[in-house]
């Protein structure tokens, strides 16, 4: 068991190593003048020698990159080009709007997914079955910029439940800060729900399949404890796998939302810096976002040893 | 503290009276049907099943792959799904009607009285559940006993199936013990609460021979040290030959000969059992090797042929055979029950030509003696 987590953690270390290389060359394997490249052709003479000097652009790629490295370790991502903005402040601010995003929808998409299934499994292909089936498949045709202008007409505009748009941090006003992000969460965990719930659905009816149900069914437990202590465990290796895919690509995919509910998330900021060239905002975001999935990929490996005893061992 | 029934102001709902009290057979099983709906049609994979088993006692019960065995010992403990099973018949068990219960009674019986070890223990221990918890839930459901109580007779009974350390092992995973450790495990969670029939379907078929031998005396032993009744369900005539005082011989969900051990090998009539008895794997042969001796394949469920069910593969079938089914019946001996015209009398066919049928056939004569599997 530990062996495994010191394997799984170097692995880690490795792996975050190859991104802080691939991000820093971002910058640096664009073809033409580093320089050019971050400050655009028609900037002035007087700001290209600040950012030769800051970025240490005539030094040897290798020191530039420990330089580069040595200031992330402490905590400075460098700075847009544009407005001179710290890209720490811009994640340092952005960030919470993400995870913020991310949890809520995917603790609703469980709360729903997971009770939905264990329900609809049992007696799959019955009427209950079949409309919760055919709903999911309804969401999953919804992508979120088509639920979340329709969210907003319907319970912004017209029934005044929630703000359109808006955002108060947690930290500042607790309550107004969760009322502002539903609507935004609502909109990005239709999809979930529904690629959650089919594939523990499915997980499950064949699960219940296996001998050992029957096993469990003849040792006289109840149903209910044969659903949550027998079959949902080991119906849930999809699920974990789908959310380690899902959450991943919601690391820096929630910007359409954001976008639309004019939060100013790190997927938002990512997208606008690259369509404003703001490269080392770019890349800073990058770095964060990179780490970030995998780390979250570090955490769904751990979990699946907690789901299952047998991957430790393989 | 193994053995020990429920409490005694016990909330089992259900009233069992002891073994002894009454005259009845433990189970008794009438005229039991169950089919299939399926898109092809109507699979009978059960069709007309009686059978008596009493307490303490062990009845075999042998066939082919697709007999029906399985779905037998499953229609007998209730376990099939509802759904597009058409079932008749009854079952009582300890004097209660299985077929009449609601889910919630059956519930108290499963584990409690009637449990079931299954064919594969590859598939039937749940992977992810130490072999522990797996062995107390049904010691607290059942036996109300608490955490601690229940952990020490999971010890207890690990230990009686010859589990090496118990103390260790409760913790551990089905994938960390070999195919034969989780049998014995599959025996103990099947022991735990003591019950009173124990439903044993292939137990050993997935084993290899010396570990089958293992497995089986051990369930002999605990059974006569528990005074449990056992059905022991297989394909191979051998693993009952010397372990069942009882043999009931399915053939296309049917039951087609029952008579006591000794009975059925030394007098013999379905011409169907002497071809099982024909391919008893000897203790030579490959472990896993299934005998195909007898030719030609069973019928198919959905439309049976008319007539004897064994008639297209059997060596002295008539056309008598192949017009009209043999009912169950008796001669001679009252507890021995066959289904077929022409029974063999002394290993020799009563079929009209069978003289040129069984000299073609070999040898005529049955021996048990030499294909009775050794301890
Ligand atoms: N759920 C089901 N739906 C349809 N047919 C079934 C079902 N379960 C079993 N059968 C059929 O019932 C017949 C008897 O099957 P069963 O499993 O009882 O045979 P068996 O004697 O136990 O064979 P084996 O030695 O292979 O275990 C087979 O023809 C099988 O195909
Ligand atoms: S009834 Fe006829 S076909 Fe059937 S087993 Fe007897 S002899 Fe063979
Ligand atoms: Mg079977």
């Amino acid at each position: 068991m530990t062996k495994y987590f010191i394997k799984r953690f170097l692995q880690l270390v490795v792996v975050a190593f190859i991104i802080s290389v691939l991000v820093f060359l971002l910058v640096h394997l664009l073809p033409g003048d580093p320089s050019v490249t971050i400050l655009g052709p028609n900037d002035t003479a007087h700001n290209r020698a600040i950012l030769f000097k800051q970025l240490g652009l005539n030094k040897p790629l290798l020191q530039q990159y420990t330089t580069w490295l040595n200031a992330v370790f402490h905590g400075n991502l460098g700075q847009s080009y544009l407005n001179h903005e710290s890209v720490t402040h811009i994640v340092a601010t952005g960030a919470p709007i993400d995870i913020e995003l991310i949890v809520i929808s995917q603790v609703i998409a469980f709360a729903v997914a997971i009770p939905l299934a264990l329900i609809t499994s049992r007696r799959p292909n019955r009427a209950f079955d079949n409309v919760s089936t055919t709903t999911t498949f309804g969401l999953l045709a919804l992508p979120p910029f088509v639920i979340a202008p329709i969210m907003v007409a319907v319970f912004a505009v017209s029934l005044h439940w929630f703000p359109a748009t808006g955002y108060v941090p947690l930290t500042q006003d607790p309550a107004t800060n969760l009322h502002d992000m539903i609507l935004p969460s609502l909109a990005i965990t239709a999809g979930s729900i529904a690629v959650y719930y089919r594939l523990l659905r499915s997980d499950l009816i064949s699960t219940l399949q296996e001998d050992f149900i029957t096993m469990a069914r003849s040792k006289g437990l109840s149903n209910r404890r044969i659903m949550l202590r027998h079959a949902f465990r080991p119906s849930t290796f999809s699920l974990l796998a789908a959310a380690g895919v899902n959450i991943g690509a919601l690391l820096a995919g929630t910007f359409i939302v954001e976008y639309l509910f004019a939060l100013s998330g790190l997927g938002y900021s990512l997208v606008q810096a690259v369509q404003q060239r703001d490269y080392l905002v770019v890349q800073g975001i990058s770095l964060v976002v990179a780490i970030a999935y995998v780390v979250l990929q570090f955490i769904i490996d751990f979990l699946f040893t907690v789901v299952d005893p047998r991957v430790v061992r393989e | 503290m193994i053995g020990r029934r429920g409490p005694q102001n016990g909330k089992r709902a259900l009233e069992f009276p002891d073994v002894g009290e009454s005259d009845e057979p433990l189970l008794v099983v009438e005229n039991l049907h169950t089919s299939f709906r399926t898109g092809r049609g109507t699979v009978h994979a059960v069709d007309g099943v009686s059978l008596t088993v009493a307490a303490g006692t062990t009845l075999g019960i042998v066939g082919e792959s697709g007999s029906g065995k399985t779905v037998l010992a499953r229609s007998i403990m209730g376990l099939l799904p509802v759904r597009d099973v058409i079932k008749s018949g009854t079952v009582h068990f300890a004097g209660h009607d299985l077929t009449a219960m609601e889910p919630d009674q059956l519930r108290e019986i499963w584990g409690a009285e009637l449990s079931m070890i299954f064919q594969d223990p590859m598939t039937a221990l749940n992977p992810v559940k130490r072999i522990g918890i797996q062995i107390t839930e049904s010691l607290r459901l059942h036996l109300d006993m608490d955490r601690k109580e229940a952990d020490a007779t999971a010890v207890e009974l690990l230990r009686s199936v010859g589990i090496p350390s118990p103390e260790q092992r409760v913790r551990w995973y089905p994938f960390q013990l070999s195919g034969g450790m989780r049998q014995r495990v599959m025996i103990a969670i099947a022991l735990a609460c003591a019950p009173r029939l124990i439903m044993a379907d292939e137990p050993t078929t997935g084993l290899d021979v010396t570990v089958q031998a293992q497995i089986l005396d051990l369930l002999g032993k605990l059974q006569r040290e528990r005074h449990m009744a056992v059905i022991l369900v297989t394909h191979d005539l051998g693993v009952v030959a010397d372990r069942a005082d009882e043999i009931v011989v399915m053939y296309a969900g049917r039951v087609v000969e029952r008579a006591p051990t000794r009975t059925l090998f030394a007098e013999t009539h379905m011409p169907y059992t002497r071809a099982l008895m024909e391919s008893i794997p000897r203790l030579a042969d490959p472990s896993g090797t299934r005998l195909q001796a007898i030719p030609g394949r069973p019928p198919d469920l959905i439309h049976p042929p008319k007539g004897c069910r064994f008639a297209p593969r059997c060596a002295f079938a008539q056309d008598k055979c192949r017009e009209s089914d043999p009912p169950l019946r008796t001669a001679g001996s009252p507890d021995h029950l066959f289904a077929c015209w022409f029974p063999l009398v002394h290993g020799t066919s009563t079929a009209p030509s069978a003289s040129a049928s069984a000299s073609a056939a070999g040898d005529t004569t049955i021996d048990p003696g030499p294909v009775v599997q050794s301890p």
